[in-house]
């Protein structure tokens, strides 16, 4: 063994670290239009490449093009831009409600609206999402009130989850979001416990995971990926790669894989990659992946290539670890300026009107904050009762809480 | 009335849920066809069928985590950890989910889920079939957990257990399986047959979370004991001839704490036994209660007989243990003074 040379240990990095110029070169992105469209109950065998390239259906003139094409009219697409508006000002708002005080801690999706704002549309009533913490869109676009998002967030006393929880952690059973815990990878393999109840019933519904490139290598990603497999449960786990983990690049998590999407082909799943900045392509992915879940052909992963424009949360601050123009490099765009410019060069849509709804947009969700605020912010007004912190841990208080209520004075 | 084991009484819990109720689903490693390694399972999958008995891939936090799943869409799940030494994978499943899922969604969503495991010593498993967790479970605000100490608790508890709304932690005493065992490894077993609390009744009935129960009536010393440690602890009592009165606690959390205070008032003397190591054990939220609630009435310091702080070793199981003898010598010092 004398001539072996000594091991090293290969720690990834990003291609650009701040100060040095954004580098998106190695991102492979095929023409809009250019990837074939499988039929659902297609051999999974048969479209392995799909998990390696980009669905994308936006070309740069703003034009449909392709195979994916075709799965939204116009009304809908217009609903599209709206939902994706009102989660920009809505975040724009949150942001700056912490920055007043009013609220500990929150996290923005900016550029990354129309993951969630599409595949919310593509489901149908009584499914369920498993989501993280970044996809709010799903409650805009599903009709959720804005009021009750803020009043959670301002854990105040209207807050539907009573102060329990961190902000932007809402749970609606109604609007099909299940409860987001704030760990991470928990909920995939949840989501796939839920389809697989619907499947023991013998229910129509499907259930749809979340997950960020980063918590991908969690232990729960790939127990998920094992139970969505042998059972075939009627799930779409969807990954959302944004590129960072907070301050860690997307290559940490992803390692010798050429894409996270392929993470599903050794598990027998279905995987697909698409343009995460496009809402038609999401919508027409989701659409596909849900129907393939609806007719029981079982599970589809799918990664969402899109890029974290806003810091991770509002305790992050990414200029200490990306280069602050990289946003602006970022070669798949803006979501809202795409679906805009295809709306415009469909003749349903102008600049006047895009402003005057932005316009009608911010009061609303400014009028929704002067609502949530009448019921106080986390540090002013009204709040959850102190009795009420120990209600809800049973089903029925056991007889230590009751004690410890005493003991509190409450 | 039949006579079960505690596999058996186990088994017909989850044939009397299963048959009642639609939504109960068994799960877990080698409990679908096969019926278990410990045969708990056995005739399930026959019974019910492959949608509601069925074998999981080896990965606790993917049993737990898709019960969990399954509890929020409405089932019932009961599912099966192989040991209880296996359950870590799992455990940020039942802490960070299963615990506070209605805690942090107001409601919205619960986790009405069972987790059976086998717990505890006296088989020569050595430290990964052998350890006790309870106490990793009664730490955690939202769980239940439930010890049972023979064939008739076993099937009431859990059937109250599957019933129960809340996500209950249900630890099997392996050792207790087959037959009551008393500590003294090298005398013949004693079947669960010629014991009367293997006289288990047909049907439906339920032993209810969060009550103890008097095993052994006695004016000298309280002795707080679950699972094994109950026939241990009954023995101890025999061979010193002292009048311990030993309380079986069925169910850790909630605790019934009025029946532990009524008789420690009435003895004013406090054994506290377990399998599972000392420090940070179940044993030491027992003496703080006591001593809290009871301090007037005590003639003599609580005394502890636990596991040692080491893990559970294989050739030393016996020197481990805390056997008749070591609880033996607890008893004899709490008298003295």
């Amino acid at each position: 063994m004398s001539d072996s040379i000594p091991l090293s240990l290969q720690v990834p990095e990003p291609e650009v670290r701040p100060g040095g110029k954004p580098d998106f070169s190695g991102v492979n992105i095929p023409r809009a239009g250019t990837v074939r469209r499988p039929d659902v109950d297609a051999s999974p065998a048969d479209f392995r490449d799909l998990g390696y390239t980009i669905i994308r259906v936006l070309n740069r003139d703003g034009e449909a093009v392709g195979p994916w094409a075709g799965a939204l009219n116009d009304e809908q697409a217009l609903q599209g831009l709206r939902d994706m508006m009102k989660v920009r000002a809505f975040d724009a708002r949150m942001l700056m409600a912490q920055r007043q005080g009013k609220t500990s801690f929150y996290m923005q999706c900016l550029g990354e609206e129309a993951i969630s704002c599409a595949f919310q549309h593509a489901l149908s009533p009584g499914d369920m999402n498993f989501p993280t913490y970044r996809q709010q869109g799903l409650l805009v676009a599903g009709g959720y009130p804005l009021v009750d998002m803020m009043c959670q967030i301002f854990s105040n006393e209207r807050d539907p989850l009573h102060g329990r929880q961190l902000p932007v952690m809402y749970s609606s059973k109604d609007h099909g979001f299940f409860s987001i815990s704030g760990n991470l990878g928990t909920q995939y393999i949840q989501a796939v416990g839920w389809a697989m109840a619907s499947a023991i019933k013998g229910d129509t519904r499907i259930a749809a995971g979340w997950i960020g490139d980063g918590s991908t290598a969690e232990s729960d990603f790939h127990a998920a990926l094992v139970f969505a497999s042998t059972y075939k449960a009627p799930v779409v786990l969807n990954i959302v790669n944004n590129q960072w983990a907070i301050s860690t690049f997307q290559g940490i998590a992803r390692g010798g894989s050429g894409t996270f999407a392929a993470r599903g082909h050794g598990f027998g799943i279905p995987s697909l990659r698409v343009d995460g900045n496009d809402y038609l392509a999401v919508y027409a992915v989701a659409q596909w992946a849900i129907e393939r879940a609806r007719r029981n052909l079982g599970p589809t992963v799918v990664e969402y290539v899109t890029y974290r424009v806003a810091a991770h949360s509002t305790s992050d601050d990414p200029s200490a670890y990306r280069p602050k123009e990289e946003s602006d490099a970022w070669p798949l765009g803006d979501p809202i300026e795409r679906l805009k410019n295809y709306l415009i060069g469909k003749g349903v849509w102008s600049d006047d009107r895009h402003a005057q709804f932005a316009a009608e947009v911010e009061a609303e969700v400014l009028a929704a904050q002067k609502d949530a605020e009448k019921h106080g912010t986390l540090h002013s007004g009204g709040k959850p009762s102190v009795r009420d912190m120990f209600e809800g841990v049973y089903k029925d208080m056991p007889p230590h809480l009751r004690r410890q209520r005493q003991q509190a004075g409450v | 009335m039949p006579r079960m084991t505690m596999i058996e009484a186990i088994r017909d819990a989850m044939h009397v849920t299963m048959a009642q109720d639609p939504n109960v689903v068994v799960f877990g490693e080698d409990v679908g066809y096969f019926g278990g390694v410990f045969r708990c399972t056995q005739g399930l999958q026959q019974k019910f069928g492959r949608s509601r008995c069925f074998d999981a891939p080896i990965n606790e936090s993917g049993i737990i985590g898709a019960a969990v799943g399954m509890a929020a869409y409405g089932l019932r799940p009961c599912v099966e950890i192989q040991f209880a030494d296996y359950v870590y994978p799992g455990y940020d499943q039942i802490v960070s989910e299963a615990a506070r899922l209605r805690y942090r969604s107001n409601g919205d969503f619960t986790a009405p889920l069972t987790i059976r495991m086998p717990t505890g010593g006296g088989i020569h498993g050595g430290q990964t079939h052998s350890q006790s967790p309870e106490a990793l479970f009664t730490h955690v605000s939202g769980l239940k957990t439930v010890v049972p100490s023979n064939p008739y608790d076993a099937k009431g508890l859990l059937i109250a257990s599957i019933e129960d709304d809340d996500p209950v932690i249900f630890l099997e005493p392996k050792r207790l399986y087959n037959g009551p065992f008393d500590g003294h490894h090298d005398r013949p077993v004693t079947p669960w047959a010629k014991h009367p609390l293997g006289d288990v009744p047909e049907g439906h009935y339920t032993v209810p979370l969060g009550k103890a129960v008097v095993r052994r009536p006695g004016k000298a010393v309280t002795v707080l004991a679950y699972g094994t440690m109950v026939h241990v602890a009954e023995a101890a009592a025999e061979e010193t001839g002292i009048d311990a009165e030993v309380i079986d606690l069925r169910t850790l959390l909630p605790l019934d704490l009025d029946t532990i205070t009524t008789s420690v008032t009435k003895t004013g003397r406090c054994v506290v036994v377990h399998e599972a190591t000392l420090t940070s054990g179940f044993g030491a939220e027992l003496c703080a209660l006591v001593q809290e609630h009871c301090f007037y009435s005590l003639e003599k310091p609580i005394a502890r007989v636990a596991g040692w702080d080491t893990p559970y070793p294989h050739a030393q199981e016996w020197d481990y243990f805390p056997g008749p003898k070591r609880i033996g010598e607890a008893l004899i010092n709490a008298m003295e003074g």
